[in-house]
């Protein structure tokens, strides 16, 4: 996106937002396009460091394995898979804007 | 808690309080319309809570001065006045996340770190105003209005976390619980002049913590010294089955060690944290600190995270990915805010969002998305992915040499209010020292260390290795005492 021209940029947002079920008003759009252009452009220093070899960290579990402090073997245990009492259906629809009670309503579903 | 003008006020400490309802000098139900009356009298001007609610405090104050009467032994924090921030349920309370996409919501269940406090005799004054989805360093996106900071109601509080600082700093609660992903704890503590913590990833459950990134998010606490704050991470800390990521290690007494000193402790002081862009007062106030760290015993050695500058970068692509996939749930259907009239269900879900979310949460969630779509995945997640763990084993490198690693918690005491609202990248800066320990999933401290000239909290920031929090309380004690 930093590279692009403004029309691409602006068509990029557009695409992302789609994506995301985002609806961007005009001026929303090429607000986002010229904020989402500076941080990406400021990003883009991380192409400075050969990562090559590096395994990606997805989460902290990881790296405390290698970590003298911590006990490897009792951080990444899974737990029983036993049924246990859940949240009570009424509790749960509750807070829903539209119900029966034992479904969620929705507006039709055209295309997705 | 004294009738005064003043914005600012030191809550009663949770010994004094535990002492004098133990000793019958005061009751619970006492403190709480205390605390309920300097809430009518400063919350005007500061904005901290999004919702009071007396009726709650009041009986939950009752049950207290029932054990109390019956000469029954004390929860640990019998009669201490809290407040939670809002991304944190509570069944029978509204839960905002400050977004008005969950206006109206009061989920069907309570968090465990909030049942931990009710369990251990906490009194709940209510929910705490904070960034739409802990979006933000200066609480200003908040969708229900900024918390301002009660040294100077022209700055922000910082954010986060901005109400929970806010909330402790002028008086009105003992203790609150906020949340820290990129330094939504610390940078709030250190603006407002309180104690803030950053606990280990995994060291607090995040079961009822409403997701923002999810390899990042934390609870802690906030307290108006060290010694609250060790007690209240004492409580809230420990295994959760809900939690599948929270650590099975036994949760030390935290208080325990705290007047040890720095006597033969190692402290680090990483150069890239004293560069350009830091504030000359900030860098004396914390210099200052060090050097009376170093007369009270400790050995201070020069130590280099190098990879220190990527650290922004990298979390602003990682926690708008996970952001991006969170917020995914927010679509009208199960709970929240519904877009009124649409023909479609498309139609419902992004009218549902652009009308619910606020601009710096879209900015995110179309960045986050942006960096996880097809064809940039590689440039932008993966290496950020990969980048993550260089910062990590800066740290691990450096806790082979040092038990502890002091910085300044922010760049600058508390700005003004709009001062960087139109900059997001100038924003994101604010977080510059915060989000290598976020990343790096190590645990922290934001301590008061001196002020401005014009009377503005500075506060220093402790670093410890994972599960290091015994250290990390030792050394904030120790710059506490020293002030």
């Amino acid at each position: 996106m930093p590279k692009g021209s403004e029309t691409n940029r602006v068509s990029d947002v557009r695409r992302v937002a789609e994506l995301a079920h985002l609806e961007l008003t005009p001026d929303e759009e090429e607000r986002m396009s010229r904020d989402l252009s500076a941080i990406l452009e400021y990003v883009a220093q991380l192409a400075e460091l050969d990562t090559t070899h590096v395994a990606p960290m997805a989460q902290v579990a990881e790296v405390l394995a290698v970590s003298a402090d911590a006990a490897p073997e009792k951080l990444s245990v899974l737990r029983d898979d036993l049924p246990r009492p859940c949240l009570p259906r009424a509790n749960a629809m509750a807070a829903a804007p539209e119900s029966d009670g034992v479904c969620f309503k929705v507006p039709k579903v055209i295309e997705r | 808690m004294t009738p005064t003008k003043s914005l600012t006020a030191t809550p009663p400490s949770i010994a004094s309080l535990r002492q004098a309802i133990a000793g019958r000098a005061t009751t619970a139900t006492a403190v709480t319309e205390a605390a309920l009356a300097r809430i009518a009298e400063a919350d005007p001007a500061i904005h901290a809570f999004l919702s009071v609610d007396a009726t709650l405090a009041r009986a939950q104050a009752a049950h207290v001065d029932q054990l109390a009467a019956a000469g029954a032994p004390l929860p640990p924090l019998a009669g201490v006045p809290f407040g939670i921030k809002d991304v944190l349920t509570l069944e029978g309370a509204p839960a905002t996340a400050g977004s008005k996409i969950l206006e109206g919501y009061h989920p069907p269940y309570t968090c465990t770190a909030v049942k931990k406090l009710a369990d251990a005799g906490a009194v709940f004054l209510g929910k705490l105003n904070c960034d739409e989805f802990a979006m933000g360093s200066s609480n200003e996106n908040s969708a229900y209005g900024p918390v301002h900071n009660p040294h100077d109601p022209g700055r922000v509080p910082g954010g986060s976390s901005g109400g929970s600082a806010a909330a402790v700093a002028s008086g009105m609660v003992t203790a609150t619980l906020g949340t820290d992903t990129g330094g939504s704890i610390r940078q709030p503590a250190s603006f407002c002049g309180v104690v803030g913590v950053l606990p280990t990833y995994g060291r607090v459950s995040r079961y009822g913590l409403i997701a923002f990134a999810s390899s990042l998010d934390r609870i802690g606490p906030f307290a108006a010294n060290v010694r609250d704050a060790a007690t209240v991470l004492g409580v809230i800390a420990g295994h959760d089955p809900m939690d599948a990521t929270s650590s099975p290690l036994p949760v030390p007494d935290y208080t325990a060690d705290l007047d040890k000193g720095v006597r033969g402790m190692k402290l680090g002081v990483p150069s890239e944290y004293f560069a350009d862009g830091l504030d000359a007062e900030v860098r004396a106030a914390i210099e200052s600190g060090i050097e009376k760290l170093r007369a009270a015993g400790a050995e201070i050695v020069p130590i280099s995270l190098p990879h220190t500058r990527y650290a922004i970068p990298t979390y602003y692509v990682i926690a708008t990915a996970e952001a991006s996939s969170n917020l995914a749930r927010f679509d009208g259907v199960r709970y929240g805010f519904r877009a009124p009239k649409s023909d479609t269900l498309a139609a419902m879900y992004r009218r549902t969002r652009d009308l619910g979310f606020g601009a710096e949460v879209k900015r995110r969630i179309l960045l986050g998305t942006y960096v996880l779509s097809h064809g940039y995945y590689d440039a932008y997640y993966r290496k950020a992915q990969q980048v993550r763990r260089l910062l990590a084993d800066d740290f691990l490198a450096a806790f082979r040499q040092v038990d502890a690693i002091l910085t300044p918690t922010a760049p600058t005491p508390a700005f003004r209010l709009g001062e960087k609202s139109d900059d997001p990248v100038a924003m994101y800066l604010a977080d510059i020292y915060t989000v290598t320990a976020s990343l790096a999933g190590i645990c922290g401290i934001s301590v008061p260390c001196g002020q401005s000239r014009s009377g503005l909290p500075i506060g220093m920031q402790i670093l410890g290795p994972h599960f290091g929090e015994a250290a990390v309380f030792r050394v904030a004690q120790a710059v506490e005492t020293q002030r």
